[in-house]
């Protein structure tokens, strides 16, 4: 039994070509069955992502079932010219693994990838379009995935601005459901930040720009509470987590003004995010007890030493999925040891193949 | 012969810190199962030394300085494991498993074990002594989670993400269970110090002193920071510096206590 990968990704292809390629949920039974029907094609997975389409299939005839494949993917598509990839035993096994660990994907180590695998195979085991060998191969997939994240660092931390803010605000806070974020200077890393935080469950957004109209819009947008710039000094006292990004020439916040305010917070801390240059808040708050300040330069350098140490273990990533593959390989020739031998094509293409289709 | 109860406890707690340096060292830190495990282990293994112990003599084994001292890490372990999963994550166990394995080696080592011949039994004075001694366990557990406040409040100030920063508990979280820690403790005291009133145990001498100082110093704490009015940070350098007083005043205490 031979395993094929064919697809698209964004390693390849822009959006405008993989979007042609795209599978909607709906679509997938439907897609499924086609493939099932391809001559060749004993099991089939459709994967289909912002960043990826790609269809995993189990086949005794991999030429025959490859090339029903690229018949079938020209005519749904209409895209002849489109670049696609495919790789058949072993390279298959270890493209899938690499997947479902994040390391093919566009931010290195992101976990997002593994729930979108399961939901595919979820929805081919659930359309009986899987059968021993996928389902051995997915399951397998799941576990190496495990692994890689849980025996290195490959997820540790975060690679973005925002993102880095929200995992700091975690460190802080814990639960971040009843703190209240107050956003000064509506620009367009706070209102990321900002998002970053109401999808960790922040409730109460306060937005308070120079012009009322835009923070009025992006309250309405993330559910928050606009008020007038003059104000935001009103409402300060009872905020946990400012963002604060004003084109002010000046700082807005200084110790003097913070150290009273403190006092009054009981021990609570205060997380101060600056995302402005020139900067809006002095250094020097940093040194009050129970303050957190983080300009832009230092949530940068967080997210740059992340996406380091991400990459330092890439090999070790690499490791695991070699140990995975070779089992996964041992099971496959075990099982089908009383059947035809599978090909074990060395026939595998990694860079664009224009030709493909 | 029950003394390998306490090699085999102090083995299994070097086990439990020994695997978390590994862990850091090889950055692959996955520590709850592994020092939870070895935590019970080492727990087990003391709480068999005590019955042991306390079958030998026909009392609860806090008759001298030896006792004491494991009976205190063993109290330790015993609130660690109690106050619940949310307390045992990430480097919690790492960070108790030295603290307990230096007791016990103090205890194994310094030739403390010497026969008492003080022992009471009253069970008014040995509720008395036992809780006292578990409340100094809360403490101690009180003052590791103020060492990882102070260690987490120091990364997130110094804006330097390492890797203990991802691995330690947020500080609010680590704030709260310090404080409830100190709380536990100072009633567990407090109940201690009633058991000793009821068994009229004299209360105007340099040990009663100095106990009422550490329950006094711990309560004042509590009352501050229940009105707001002492940081978090402040509250974990003193729970960590009142529990290294009352360590140090321990042998002090043990010598004066009189049991009746």
């Amino acid at each position: 039994m031979t395993i094929l990968c064919a697809g698209i990704n964004h390693h390849i292809a822009p959006v405008e070509i993989r979007e042609r390629f795209a599978v909607p949920t709906s679509d997938i039974p439907n897609v499924l069955a086609s493939l099932r029907a391809i001559d060749g094609v004993q099991e089939a997975v459709v994967l289909s992502t912002c960043n990826r389409v790609e269809f995993y299939a189990a086949s005794i005839c991999p030429e025959r079932a490859l090339n029903g494949l690229r018949n079938y993917l020209h005519e749904r598509t209409g895209a002849p010219d489109a670049p696609l990839y495919h790789h058949t035993t072993p390279q298959s096994v270890r493209h899938l693994f690499r997947v479902a660990s994040g390391l093919d994907s566009m931010v290195l180590g992101e976990t997002e990838i593994l729930g979108q695998v399961k939901d595919a195979y979820s929805a081919a085991s659930t359309n009986g379009s899987t059968r021993r060998t996928l389902n051995r191969l997915f399951q397998s997939a799941f576990r190496v995935a495990k692994s890689v994240r849980t025996e290195t660092q490959i997820t540790r931390g975060s690679t973005s601005v925002g993102a880095v803010a929200v995992e700091l605000a975690g460190k802080i806070f814990g639960d971040l459901a009843h703190r209240r974020v107050m956003i000064l200077g509506a620009g367009d890393t706070s209102e990321r930040t900002a998002r970053s935080l109401v999808s960790r469950g922040v409730r109460t957004v306060i937005v308070s720009n120079r012009t009322y109209e835009r923070a009025a819009r992006l309250a309405a947008e993330i559910g928050g509470m606009a008020i007038h710039f003059d104000h935001w000094h009103r409402e300060f006292h009872e905020v946990d987590i400012l963002i604060s990004s004003t084109g002010a020439p000046h700082t807005i916040l200084t110790a003097e003004k913070l150290a009273p305010i403190v006092r009054q917070r009981a021990g609570r801390p205060l997380f101060l995010i600056d995302l402005a240059v020139p900067r809006d808040i002095d250094p020097a708050v940093n040194k009050l007890e129970g303050v957190f300040l983080y300009d832009i330069d230092s949530l940068e350098s967080i997210a740059r030493r992340t996406l380091a140490v991400r990459q330092q273990e890439v090999e070790r990533c690499e490791r695991i999925i070699d140990g995975n593959v070779h089992t996964y390989l041992q099971w496959l020739r075990d099982s089908t040891a009383d059947r035809p031998p599978f090909h074990s094509s060395a026939n595998s293409h990694q860079t664009p193949n224009p030709a493909a289709i | 012969m029950e003394r390998y109860w306490l090699v085999a406890a102090s083995f299994c707690f070097l086990l439990s810190f020994g695997h978390t340096l590994y862990a850091l060292g090889a950055g692959k830190f996955r520590p709850a199962r592994f020092n939870l495990a070895a935590m019970i282990a080492g727990f087990l293994c003391g709480s068999a030394f005590l019955a042991l112990r306390g079958q030998q003599i026909g009392a609860c084994p806090i008759t001298n300085l030896f006792e004491v001292l494991v009976f205190l890490s063993w109290s330790i372990v015993l609130i660690y494991l109690l106050v619940g999963p949310a307390y045992r994550i990430s480097l919690m166990g790492a960070f108790t498993s030295p603290l307990v394995l230096v007791l016990l080696l103090i205890a194994l080592i310094v030739p403390t074990d010497a026969p008492s011949t003080r022992i009471s039994h009253n069970p008014w004075v040995e509720s008395h002594a036992a809780l006292s001694i578990i409340a100094y366990g809360a403490f101690g557990l009180g003052c590791i989670a103020g060492i990882m406040y102070l260690v987490q409040e120091r990364q997130l100030k110094s804006r330097t993400a390492s890797e203990l920063l991802y691995n330690l508990p947020p500080i609010t979280d680590l704030s709260a269970v310090n404080a409830r820690l100190l709380f536990v403790g100072f009633v567990l005291l407090t109940i201690a110090f009633a058991a000793g009133i009821a068994a009229g145990l004299p209360v105007d001498n340099a040990k009663s002193a100095t106990s009422l100082v550490i329950w006094a110093i711990y309560g004042i704490v509590l009352i501050l920071r229940r009105t707001g009015r002492i940081a978090p940070r402040r509250i974990a350098t003193l729970s960590v510096a009142v529990f290294i007083l009352a360590l140090i005043t321990l042998p002090a205490i043990q010598a004066l206590s009189v049991h009746p």
